[in-house]
């Protein structure tokens, strides 16, 4: 019913806005069509100034609802140095903006049509000209001098010790293999994945490598201090490892696996105590990639090498749940494909 | 076939006119059908690009008013919408599968269809011929074709919005492999087919249009009209088909290839995939290689949309400033660097693909080296409005909103030009921010501009002053209100094409954010058709063009008669003797492009 009345307004809005406009045109006529321009030519003159100044304190305003809304510090190094970089460009941009914008628009109203005004004959100056194009060079320099140093720091090789885990996205889920004691990822081959038979990651059984892999769901442990490298990849279609807290993003590519390395600052639970008990390290996928993109949702724990030992300590190995007596197999798979359901429920739920 | 027939007889009518130029116009009776239809004037062709582009507009700005509906009130139900929708909106609720049909649609329709097609095609067709003294393009056959090859392309897009499984779901750039796999989403099965073959036919159109631009503006200027005495719209024009021709056929290829893929079993993009519990044949395939594909066009594709918009804003920021545009050989020179550029630098849409660092900071330096020519052409236009005499029609007041917002979308491109920040906000609402800003809304406003302020002389009448401003103000004042906060969404990681954040807690702080967003849009959508209504009133009923030259305007377009007929001068062409520039010289208000100089002239 309401978006009938909306309608109905909409509709009644315009027809009083054409009735006024089309009566202007007959009162230019009446006025003198001349008089009439020149009036409208002060009211946008003195609109375009007073956009300006509304503008600026709109940047202003917006600025102070908001800037307590976007995240908090960065939880990696990596983050911190990504933040460096949006100061160093954001004050440079900025005072860029706020000079274009004030002379484009006191210009425009200082300079206005009036009858005793010439316009000035200023067809190019070499100098100036020179000027703009040497100092923007100068400050771009800059900035890709810094942008490419942070740049190579986080692409770098990750460390020796990092411990790995691996990531692999599939539609609508993030499932993590890590490579138990041998510090060693087995290896896989799409043509292995079997879900029925408790091997949805591919892995080759016959490797020997792949026998104390641990393989979870939805939600990543990973090891405060330490770093971590992320071996990514995907199943069906491309998917991106969004890290918003931590400022880094990886896609998550079917056949070429890519990697991203980082070292977590905090844990989760120094996060809670710090900004809420509702915070979480959230993984979303930042690439397009079905209908339900928009709840492909992982979480991050972060916490202590002994809680995380001990998390690992009580997971069994995918080699042993694939390849136990049959009745041993039953609850294992069982509570996986609980887990499974019930991240699937949720993003169904959020419909 | 009565069509080729009158083809033929309308093409002896052209070169009749060309070789007695002196015997004055000559009315060649045309039907209905080769008048208004299949009609070779290359006003009547702009004319038909403008509509079909408006057309376009409208819908693609429709499917934005309705995905904002739901971002901006995600919990209420929109009863009316099932009504229209069906099962696409059960509940009144915009489903997942029809959220994500809405956004591809938006985004191709406008880029493409409204963008490209309705930009160049309306202005380059407009323009090329009158500012540079040609009769008609060098092709007026071809030129026909490209719009009748949009035409049938834009049929089958709007085919695909009302099949079953409704139409390409997979975001404007259709990545694969979740375009190459039915499986993988409802829009990836017939909707894609029609999504490709509509864009190979834009593209065939696209080809024929620019080739014809290029060969028009090489070959067919009047005598005396040296490249350095062209307006600036033609040099951006100019430029843009040269980007045009170059990279569409890359995009064509690219195409082709995901059209193998889908059905004859190639793997050019598939590799190790297993997809709705099923594991595929294909292997050695890389989805990358298509991204490289697209974005070799998909880059130079938004200077194909920006460039016909900053040519048009010089050409009325100069007009209306009544002084020449300042350093015109600069203006020149930065077009060419960005064509140039333009081709070097499709990578930066890549850098979280996992591509080789190294190869990322070349593209970086690449990237940002743009900004530079950039600088200087919005350098240029602040100083070509200093110590002006400014007259605010509509149209310079678009072309001053553009400037305002390409700086505004262009100080964002240096920060996500710059791979260390693109990690963070790579794909999140400061892109959407960005590129809206950049070249959405900023070349909508070169375009109105351009309406604005050539509606005389296509249609010789005027659109209504008063409704002219009002869309003004609104449009850009909305355009800040809409865009510049999602700049803070994206700071804040929050991810692109999501339509529901109830699930995240670190995304789901800016709901009364997305309600002001979602209202401001309906309100500019309402004044924009505001605008439409008041260009199709005005067709019929607007004021009409009393002199020949209402804008007291230096260009050829303004020796023509108000309305001119096929062969747009009466009598001979006329012959140009200086640059387009001569505002304000020599204490004069404006000496046209036509004016012989005199002994004793100052330069420029």
């Amino acid at each position: 019913m309401s978006t009938t009345w909306i309608i109905v307004a909409l509709i009644l809005g315009f027809l009083v806005v054409f009735q006024i406009a089309k009566a202007s045109e007959y009162v230019a006529i009446l006025k003198g069509e001349e008089r009439t321009r020149k009036e409208s030519n002060r009211i946008n003159a003195f609109l375009l100034l007073a956009f300006l100044i509304i503008g600026l304190i709109g940047v202003w305003y917006c600025n102070e609802r908001l800037k307590d809304k976007i995240l908090p510090e960065a939880a990696s190094q990596h983050g911190e140095r990504i933040d460096t970089m949006i100061w160093i460009t954001l004050i440079i941009t900025f005072i860029v903006f706020v000079i274009t914008q004030v002379l484009l628009f006191w210009f425009a109203f200082k300079y206005q049509e009036k009858e005793n005004r010439k316009a000035y004959f200023f067809p190019h100056d070499n100098r100036l000209e020179v000027i703009w194009t040497v100092v923007p060079a100068i400050v771009l320099t800059i900035l890709v001098g810094f942008g490419l140093y942070y740049w190579f720091q986080i692409t770098g090789d990750a460390p020796k010790d990092a411990q790995i885990v691996e990531v692999t996205g599939s539609q609508f889920k993030w499932e993590f293999r890590y490579p138990g004691k041998d510090n060693k990822l087995g290896r896989r081959y799409f043509k292995e994945i079997n879900e029925t038979k408790s091997n949805p990651l591919g892995q080759i059984w016959s490797d020997p490598d792949n026998q104390d892999d641990v393989v979870a769901s939805q939600e990543m442990h990973i090891v405060v201090g330490k770093p971590v490298k992320l071996i990514i990849g995907a199943k069906d279609v491309i998917h991106d490892v969004g890290l918003a807290h931590f400022r880094l993003k990886m896609d998550a590519v079917p056949g070429i696996p890519t990697t991203m390395w980082f070292t977590p600052k905090y844990t989760t639970r120094q996060m809670k105590e710090k900004y809420g008990s509702d915070f979480n390290y959230e993984i979303s996928c930042d690439q397009m990639c079905g209908a339900g993109h928009y709840g492909m949702r992982g979480v991050i724990v972060v916490e202590s090498q002994a809680e995380f030992n001990a998390w690992l300590a009580q997971k069994q190995p995918q080699y042993a749940v694939a390849n136990a007596p049959a009745p041993a197999a039953t609850p294992a798979t069982g509570a996986k494909a609980d887990s499974t359901t019930a991240n699937g429920g949720q993003a169904k739920a959020s419909r | 076939m009565s069509n080729e027939s009158t083809i033929h007889v309308h093409e002896g009518a052209v070169t009749h006119d060309v070789h007695h130029d002196g015997n004055g116009h000559h009315h060649h009776h045309q039907s209905f059908v080769s008048k208004y239809i299949f009609s070779q004037d290359h006003k009547t062709i702009a004319k038909q690009f403008l509509i079909t582009g408006i057309i376009w507009a409208v819908i693609g700005a429709l499917f934005s008013v309705l995905f904002r509906l739901q971002l901006g009130f995600p919990d209420q139900s929109f009863p009316i919408l099932e009504t229209v929708f069906g099962k696409w909106a059960k509940g009144g609720k915009i489903v997942p599968e029809f959220y994500y049909a809405l956004i591809t649609m938006h985004g191709t329709i406008l880029v493409f269809f409204v963008l490209t097609a309705g930009l160049s095609g309306t202005f380059a067709n407009l323009l090329i011929p009158l500012q540079v003294g040609a009769r008609d393009m060098a092709s007026p056959f071809m030129n026909m074709l490209s719009y009748w090859f949009f035409f049938l392309a834009s049929v089958v897009m709007m085919s695909s919005l009302f099949i079953e499984t409704g139409p390409a779901s997979g975001g404007w750039t259709s990545y694969p492999p979740l375009s190459a796999l039915g499986q993988a989403s409802m829009g990836s099965k017939t909707g894609m087919d029609l999504w490709i073959v509509s864009m190979a036919l834009f593209v065939v159109s696209s080809l024929l249009g620019g080739l014809n631009y290029i060969a028009t503006i090489l070959n067919m200027r009047t005598k005396g009209m040296s490249m350095t005495r062209m307006p600036l719209t033609i040099w951006g024009l100019f430029f843009t088909a040269i980007l045009g021709v170059l990279s569409f056929p890359v995009l064509l290829s690219g195409f082709i290839l995901l059209l193998f893929d889908r059905h004859l079993g190639t793997s050019f993009y598939l590799s190790d995939i297993y997809v709705a519990g099923n594991i595929l044949p294909n292997e050695g395939g890389s989805a990358i290689l298509y991204q490289h594909l697209f974005w070799f066009l998909g880059h130079p594709e938004v200077y194909i949309i920006i460039l016909p918009a900053m040519g048009m804003v010089s050409e009325i920021m100069s007009v209306n400033s009544r002084k020449p545009i300042f350093g015109y050989m600069a203006m020149i020179g930065s077009l060419f660097a960005i064509a140039i550029l333009a081709f070097l630098v499709w990578a930066h849409h890549m850098f979280v693909t996992g591509m080789n660092p190294f190869l990322g900071s070349v593209f970086v330096l690449l990237t940002l080296l743009i900004a530079i020519p950039s600088a200087i052409k919005v350098f240029n236009w602040i100083t070509t409005i200093w110590r002006g005499n400014i007259r605010f029609t509509p149209a310079m007041l678009f072309a001053i909103g553009f400037v305002s917002l390409f700086i505004s979308g262009g100080l964002t491109g240096i920060w996500l030009g710059n791979s260390t920040i693109d990690i963070h906000v790579h794909d999140t609402y400061f892109v959407i921010a960005h590129f809206h800003i950049v070249m959405g809304v900023s070349a909508f406003f070169g375009m109105f501009a351009g309406v604005y302020h050539w509606y005389p002389k296509m249609f010789g009448r005027y659109l209504n002053n008063t409704l002219g401003y009002i869309h003004f103000w609104v449009t850009l004042a909305g355009a800040y209100l809409i865009f510049w906060p999602m700049h803070y969404m994206g700071l804040a990681g929050v991810p692109r094409r999501y339509l529901d954040f109830t699930l995240w807690t670190s995304f789901n702080k800016f709901g009364d954010l997305n309600k002001m967003i979602s209202i401001v849009t309906i309100v500019v959508f309402a004044v924009n058709l505001m605008f439409v209504f008041n260009f199709f009133y005005s067709i019929f009923k607007g004021r009409k063009v009393r002199t020949q030259n209402p804008w007291n305007a230096n260009t050829l377009e303004w020796t023509t008669p108000i309305n001119p007929g096929h062969g747009n001068w009466e009598g001979d062409i006329p012959e140009v003797h200086r640059w387009p520039y001569d505002y304000g010289k020599d204490g004069r208000d404006f000496i046209p492009q036509t004016e012989p100089v005199k002994p004793g002239e100052s330069g420029h």
